[in-house]
């Protein structure tokens, strides 16, 4: 991984090369050149390699915990569900990779071959990549700026090897920044079919999600929909529903109404999945859940 | 040699605590709300500086949305939210045209927002300044541990919830604290569990709710407070 000085301007930037904290950077002179604004050639490798990947899904949320990776996960074994579809699940939180944890891959390494970095498989049909599977221990922090963060979004792009793949399912941490630019950046000339939005139904998340419905229309990102995850808690012992999170606003269906976007569906909050990740496949009882 | 760091607009700041977790969607701003608002109880002035920058939530928690933020000579002026003047606020929020214009900022850009925003707002005298923070150990986290080093913060107070992909990313936001040098004043567990209204039944989210934490205890060797789930939130 190239090392980047403590505030690079970026090399896209007019102060690419030029800035004081470009002295003793080994790519000044290529910056000061102009080449640093000219199109990464990564992004026609990645396009060659993408050509093996029928469909890309980008699971967005301008919010943080509102369930992406859980979704994404649930959707890649969905697809994978027809041992005839191959499902690749890419998880690009570099800060926070879940997907590891909530595929019950921790501790996996990933492996070099010629042909490139090899997918972790869960299942012969589903493989997954996180930096998740570079951490020699689950303490490690990921301490990254974001040019370093592009780097290995780039990386995981352009040198995993995942052979003839159906669906890529692209998972994303919170936010509008380095990632998600990144993202759509390095996979602009090979087509992504767009990005399904993640939401619960308060609006301190509604809030966070209409400026990522922005930033997808920035981007020209399509949005294939909105889903509204943790809708209403089903209590285990009377089954009764309650909404923990009230869409004092409307919540997703009022959101996708005013921004005529789909609502592809509401997922309720089900303190089963915090145990599936957890624990791996057995289902708990009912029991388990509530304390005596 | 560098020369001494002039005190400037955190002269009059007796105390800085950041919130921070590895986890996104924890309560991180809400716990920072409920901090001021319960430091202002106990008679004390108080700041909140909101550095998420993508996802700017307290100033709806403190309905503080489209207040207008002025200048003076110092620099910014924090919005107060209170008539008595005692909670002030600085976010990226006032500074958007509209609530839902989104920030899609590199890194650098961000670091030269919360630089200003610890160099340009004029605090005045405070008895703590609570910085709210996004998920991750990044360019935010970064930029804000390193603005704020040389006036001696109290520390961190990292939030989790009880679900293992949520402990595991606050093991990591401990691991950054150390690396950087920062304190940790306490770790808290957020929406712990969960009361049915209808029947009183108390559901716990994980199984190994206990057990994950006594890992996190252990390592961090700090205090644990646990704040169960409300029946509604904001």
């Amino acid at each position: 991984m190239e090392e980047v000085p403590q505030g690079c301007p970026g090399t896209g930037s007019a102060q690419a090369g030029r800035g004081a904290s470009c002295q003793g950077c080994p790519n000044q002179r290529l910056c000061a050149s102009g080449a640093g604004a000219a199109p990464d050639p990564a992004i026609e490798e990645i396009k060659e390699k993408m050509k093996t990947v029928k469909h890309k899904i980008l699971v967005l949320s301008g919010k943080g915990g509102v369930g992406k990776s859980t979704f994404s996960a649930h959707l890649a074994h969905g697809l994978a569900e027809d041992e005839n579809t191959q499902v690749a699940l890419l998880d690009i939180d570099i800060c926070g990779p879940s997907i590891p944890k909530i595929m019950g891959l921790e501790g996996e390494q990933v492996h070099q071959s010629g042909s490139g970095w090899s997918p972790v498989f869960v299942e012969d049909n589903l493989g997954v990549m996180s930096v998740g599977f570079l951490l020699s221990s689950p303490d490690d922090a990921v301490i990254w700026r974001g040019p370093k963060k592009n780097g290995m979004i780039k990386q995981f792009l352009r040198d995993v090897d995942w052979g003839e793949v159906d669906y890529l399912i692209v998972d994303t941490p919170p936010g509008t920044s380095d990632e998600h630019l990144s993202a759509v950046q390095y996979l602009s000339a090979a087509h992504i079919d767009g990005a399904v939005i993640i939401t619960t139904p308060q609006e301190v998340s509604l809030q966070d999600v209409r400026k990522e419905i922005n930033f997808c229309h920035k981007v020209k990102l399509p949005i294939i929909g909105v889903v509204e995850n943790m809708s209403v808690f089903i209590c285990p012992k009377c089954k009764k529903e309650t909404q923990i999170f009230p869409p004092t606003t409307g919540g997703a269906e009022v959101m996708c109404q005013d921004l005529k976007i789909p609502l592809l569906g509401k997922v309720p909050l089900d303190p089963h999945i915090g145990i599936q990740e957890f624990c791996g496949h057995h289902p708990p009882k009912e029991e388990h859940f509530l304390s005596s | 040699m560098e020369a001494a760091v002039e005190p400037g607009n955190l002269a009059g700041v007796r105390h800085i605590i950041l919130v921070l977790s590895g986890k996104g969607g924890v309560g991180k701003s809400t716990i920072s709300t409920e901090l001021a608002l319960a430091l202002r109880h106990a008679g004390k002035k108080v700041g909140i500086l909101d550095v998420d920058l993508c996802g700017p939530s307290i100033p709806r928690m403190l309905r503080a949305q489209g207040r207008a933020v002025h200048q003076c000579d110092s620099g910014w002026v924090p919005v107060f939210v209170d008539q008595e003047q005692s909670i002030s606020l600085m976010s990226v929020g006032f500074l958007l045209e509209s609530p839902d214009e989104a920030v899609v900022w590199r890194g650098p850009k961000k670091n030269a927002l919360i630089k200003q925003f610890v160099a340009d707002v004029a605090w005045g005298q405070l008895d703590y300044l609570v910085v709210d923070t996004p998920p991750g150990t990044s360019d935010e986290h970064m930029a804000a541990v390193e603005a704020l080093r040389p006036y001696s913060p109290l520390g961190a107070l990292v939030v989790t919830t009880p679900q293992a992909v949520s402990v595991g990313d606050v093991r990591r936001e401990l691991t950054f604290c150390r690396k950087t040098g920062l304190q940790v004043v306490g770790v808290v567990e957020n929406m712990s569990g969960f009361v049915c209204p209808h029947c009183a039944a108390l559901c716990l989210w994980t199984l190994s709710s206990r057990g994950a934490w006594r890992k996190v205890k252990t390592s961090s060797g700090t205090s644990l407070r646990v704040l169960p789930s409300p029946h509604s939130s904001p």
